[in-house]
């Protein structure tokens, strides 16, 4: 095995160009003529726009061209699109009309209404001071409990109640039968707090357009090039993919937000062919708390069935989810199909019912996070699991253990849709107890008291469904997409590779593994290997990163594009050492006769491929360059234990993380330190969201946490080291046995923490404590309790 | 931003003479508050007179007793140096804690204090020790300088040039940081000194002031136990998304006995 292929701690590729300041992010880009685009934003959160007066702003220095709503839909191109149709109880969603540039009203602060090109951004920003924008304020709902008040503000005329759809899984009436024969039923409320999502990078987008070639050119913060010129193309301003290229270049962190199909793209695309020269657009931080897609933002009541040993015979959930004033781009399958399908978490629970209503608000679009669904799912069930365990007085640990999946029991069929591929439940708890030390916990409690502090531990035993998607399974669930993925591997005649692939990487270091799994293959070096992602111009397809997919999808078309070029090149070099295709074989880079001496290195067939002198070329072509197209037959389904100990300071409020440790299974590995790297980011973005991170809005819908002054993000100080470590059962189903693990500590980390809170004011009588758990929260919970 | 005159003021004497020429001038200390506030257009000043080479301005001295720093000294300057940490630690660990690296090798004395920011961490310190400000006109005692939320005594165009802190005998300073922007929601500065304990308080209110309560219960004992069961007057008290007025006047009273016990312990605090 080459010394950096698969399972090779490598160091990432990528990271010299980074941190040397060397990376080319799109507000990098600058290109000849380029004027700069800036927009106009409503300040209020529910508005009738009377006029839009764009004269003094026009006649300023340097104004290039001002747009409004009026211009746009004077042209009759189309709306931002949805890409996913749910279809609910009394049939398909509610789906608004989402003018990118709003015509006669605005349904959040933020929400554009014109947009200003000038000669420079300082120009611009004059200028859109100085249009003048008649609102007539109108009240506004700005959350999930006003919009579902009697006489609240409408934000669609067309969904009625500000109801986008009222979806539900499984039989009500089986469920409630499971109830009538209960021991012991445990509720729970709960809320998922709502996230705003703060990549590094600010979205930014550069367009132009050739008048030679009539070509447009968009360069964009995207995680998805090809579903962006899609749908921006074919849904939006019409254009021929042929003539659009959209690019996404280094992009500093997604995190799910960069998945979107957002206005300012489209807007900027447009415009650049009428002032006939480049136009670049950044967004100010501000700019992106107000318009980046928001995440999470769910109100659940769920109840959970036990039986006297505590088996779990039945749950139910009712969850309302927060769609914001649009439907962004995957917004309707978040608290559906990425949810409510996960609700059987990593338990034999035999019937399970759930009910989402979406509804709409006076907010920014809220869509998919880093987990999307299932940071949502795993939290209420973790949740609930818990509570029933310190209700019942059984051990935490105890209760999930009679109640997990058994590892011979795969593949399993839930209640509610999933067929889960492999895993093994009871070895990723038993690692992370072990790594907690979860049996020392007493004694740790009892020294804590003495210095005065709550001490509380905690339990995620979580499951993800990733790999996404099997494109016929989603899309008879609603995608108006397919969700494979597509590779190329270009041996070039040297025997150098350049892999371009459909995945994009931000932060996922795929420079690194994708070239880690070519050099194993091929027993090239790794400095040989090329991955080139992020540009229609030059890779067959994609439908991007998001869902822990790359590899366990991407990486599959990688796995099979490679078995083509294994193919081929064995057929060459059967010709050169002349003997039978079916006697080659093929280790560490060299072609092999069995049973003889003979062989040829990789490098020489590749070379053979492109100066076929010596070549098979009746019967084969030359040249070495092989596509494949992946579709998955199943979602992947990384799972494990994320074990969290924590200690409450009662006279603050305050809480310290002392201890968290993580088991996870992902399946196969590619890169260990990469893949720790995701898990450590991945627990930190948990943490956030369970102690720190919390969006609020006021009544009237203005973002009360619209900068950093107000919006906590975790930091370094707010974390310990963890202990993480993985356990492996490889995924079955697809060609590297892989399962994932963007997502995991995300997803996993919340119901750790909470459950850790809960813990430690449990026995001072605090019952609920909300994310974020602030300090504030908590003092005043164990004040009132 | 908006566009505005850029001035490098040579001294004091210059940047007053700049400062009263402009139309509608602002003196720029280290640019922490002024910065941001210009990059999101919420101020649009004619002259920015920066004081930034005024070396006269720049500092730190101690000498009978007391500590007198530059206007112009960096936080991290005073978080860090020798002669602070053996005559006042307390006053070294609070600007050690104040903001991050990158605003402690910019951020200044003279720039935190003119601004006033309710919840900044120095007007604790320097009403806490009874400090007294310097400027180019005159000298105000720090219980007179902190005049309201980002007011303060100085007349238009009157510069600070140092702070002299009188060295306590003891004294402590102990934060509770807001989580995200890290200044104080509430922040206790307690000294025990020769004309008597003072407790000040920052973040708490609209601005920094005393607790004359909690300075008599000390003056009778100077124990963490004198405070059991007082908080601040909830009433005046600022309430935000994230600390109510109950709970900053329950903090004031935790941080204060936290204050007292470091005092006690020969810390300087946290």
């Amino acid at each position: 095995m080459p010394k950096d292929g698969i399972g090779a701690s490598v160091k990432r590729k990528e990271d010299y160009r980074f941190i040397t300041g060397q990376g080319a992010y799109t507000d990098d880009i600058d290109r000849p003529g380029q004027t700069h685009a800036v927009f106009v934003r409503s300040p209020h959160a529910h508005a009738r726009i009377a006029s839009v007066d764009t004269g003094a702003a026009a006649a300023m220095p340097g104004v290039v061209k001002i747009l409004t709503g009026a211009d746009y839909a004077a042209e009759g191109l189309g709306g931002l699109p949805c890409g996913w149709q749910v279809t609910g109880k009394d049939g398909p969603m509610v789906e608004p009309a989402h003018p990118p540039l709003a015509v006669d009203r605005v349904r959040h602060v933020g929400d554009q209404v014109a947009v200003v090109i000038a000669n420079s951004a300082a120009e611009a920003r004059d200028a859109a001071e100085a249009v003048a924008v008649a609102y007539e304020a109108l009240p506004a709902a700005a959350s999930i409990e006003a919009a579902l008040a009697g006489g609240a503000p409408q934000v669609h005329d067309e969904a009625p109640g500000n109801l986008c759809y009222d979806w539900e899984i499984g039989d009500k009436a089986d469920v409630d039968a499971a109830f009538a024969g209960a021991h012991h039923v445990t509720r729970v409320e709960l809320v998922n707090n709502r996230l705003v999502p703060n990549a590094m990078e600010p979205r930014a987008a550069v367009a132009e357009y050739d008048r030679a070639t009539r070509e447009y050119t968009l360069y964009t913060t995207s995680q998805n090039p090809h579903v962006i010129r899609l749908l921006m193309g074919a849904f939006v301003l019409q254009l021929p993919e042929h003539r659009l290229r959209v690019v996404a270049p280094d992009v500093g962190g997604g995190f799910g937000s960069k998945i979107f199909h957002y206005a300012e793209e489209a807007i900027l695309t447009w415009a650049s062919s009428k002032v006939a020269r480049p136009i670049k657009w950044t967004a100010e931080r501000a700019e992106s708390f107000v318009t980046d897609a928001h995440g999470r933002d769910h109100v659940t009541v769920a109840e959970l069935a036990l039986d006297a040993d505590g088996r779990f015979l039945g749950l139910k959930v009712d969850t309302r989810a927060n769609m914001g004033a649009y439907l962004s781009t995957f917004a309707p399958c978040v608290p559906t199909y990425l949810y409510a399908t996960l609700l059987a978490g990593q338990y034999t629970t035999p019937k399970i019912w759930c009910g989402v209503q979406a509804v709409f608000t006076h907010t920014v679009p809220v869509d998919a996070y880093r987990g999307a669904g299932r940071p949502e799912a795993t939290f209420v069930v973790e949740r609930i699991v818990e509570t029933a365990a310190k209700e019942m007085g059984i051990d935490p640990a105890e209760l999930r253990r009679r109640n997990f999946v058994p590892a011979d029991a795969f593949p399993y069929q839930t209640p509610v849709a999933l067929v889960y591929d492999s895993g093994n439940y009871e070895g990723t708890l038993a690692a992370a107890l072990a790594a907690a030390d979860y049996n020392g916990f007493a004694a740790r409690r009892a020294e804590a008291e003495s210095r005065g502090k709550l001490r509380g531990i905690g339990l995620s035993a979580y499951i993800e469904a990733c790999g996404i998607a099997p494109s016929a399974v989603v899309g008879s669930l609603g995608a108006r997409a397919g969700l494979y993925e597509c590779g190329e591997v270009r041996v070039h005649p040297t025997g150098s590779v350049t892999f371009f692939t459909g995945t994009h990487s931000h932060g996922q270091g795929h420079e690194t593994t994708f070239a880690q799994i070519i050099a194993e293959r091929l027993g090239v070096d790794i400095d040989a290997v090329e991955v080139v992602h992020g540009d229609t111009s030059k890779i067959p397809f994609g439908m991007g990163t998001y869902g822990s997919r790359s590899l366990a999808v991407g990486g599959s078309a990688l796995a099979r594009a490679l078995d083509k070029v294994e193919t081929k090149a064995k057929r060459i070099a059967a010709h050169l050492m002349e003997a039978a295709e079916g006697d080659i074989e093929f280790t560490d880079g060299q072609f092999t006769v069995a049973g003889t001496d003979k062989s040829v290195g990789f490098g020489d067939v590749a070379l053979t491929a492109y100066v076929p002198h010596n070549y098979p070329i009746e019967e084969l072509e030359p040249g070495l360059d092989e596509t494949a197209f992946y579709d998955p037959a199943n979602f992947t389904f990384p799972a494990g234990c994320h074990v969290c100990e924590i200690e409450v300071d009662p006279e603050t409020g305050a809480v310290e993380i002392v201890n968290f440790a993580a088991s996870d299974d992902f399946g196969n590995i590619v890169n260990p330190m990469i893949v720790e790297g995701q898990v450590h980011g991945g627990i930190v973005q948990g943490v956030g969201q369970a102690l720190l991170e919390g969006c609020v809005y006021d009544d009237e819908g203005q973002l009360a946490t619209g900068s950093y002054m107000d919006y906590t993000m975790p930091r370094a100080d707010d974390v310990p080291s963890f202990s993480v470590s993985t356990q492996t059962t490889p995924c079955p189903h697809n060609p590297l046995g892989v399962k994932g693990c963007g997502e995991a500590g995300a997803i996993a980390a919340p119901a750790a923490v909470m459950n850790a809170v809960h813990d430690a004011l449990g026995p001072r009588g605090v019952s609920r404590i909300d994310m974020p758990a602030t300090p504030a929260r908590i003092w005043q919970a164990l004040n009132a309790a | 931003m908006h566009d505005f005159t850029y001035r490098k003021a040579g001294s004091v004497a210059d940047a007053a003479a700049r400062a009263a020429a402009g139309e509608d001038a602002v003196l720029m200390a280290g640019g922490m508050t002024l910065l941001p506030t210009l990059k999101q257009r919420l101020a649009r000043p004619s002259d920015v007179i920066d004081l930034g080479g005024v070396a006269e301005l720049r500092g730190i001295r101690v000498e009978g007793g007391a500590v007198t720093v530059g206007a112009m000294t960096i936080h991290d300057a005073v978080a860090n140096s020798p002669e602070v940490a053996a005559a006042i630690p307390a006053l070294a660990a609070l600007a050690g804690r104040i903001g991050d690296p990158q605003v402690r090798n910019r951020g200044t004395i003279g720039g935190s204090i003119s601004n006033n920011d309710p919840a900044a961490d120095y007007p604790a310190g320097l009403v806490g020790l009874g400090a007294t400000v310097c400027t180019d006109r005159r000298e105000i005692a720090a219980d007179d300088f902190f005049a309201g939320m980002f007011e303060t005594a100085l007349a238009d165009g009157e510069i600070v040039t140092a702070v002299r802190f009188p060295a306590p005998e003891a004294a402590a300073y102990m934060k509770f940081p807001n989580p995200a922007s890290r200044y104080a929601i509430v922040g206790v500065f307690v000294a025990r000194t020769g004309g008597g304990v003072r407790v000040a308080v920052t973040g708490a209110a609209s601005c920094v002031y005393r607790e004359t309560a909690m300075e008599a219960a000390l003056e009778a004992d100077f124990s963490p136990a004198a405070l059991d069961g007082m908080t601040a007057a909830a009433d005046d008290l600022n309430e935000d998304i994230h600390a109510s007025a109950e709970y900053r006047a329950h903090l004031v009273g935790v941080m204060a006995r936290r204050a007292v016990a470091a005092c006690g312990a020969g810390a300087a605090g946290g």
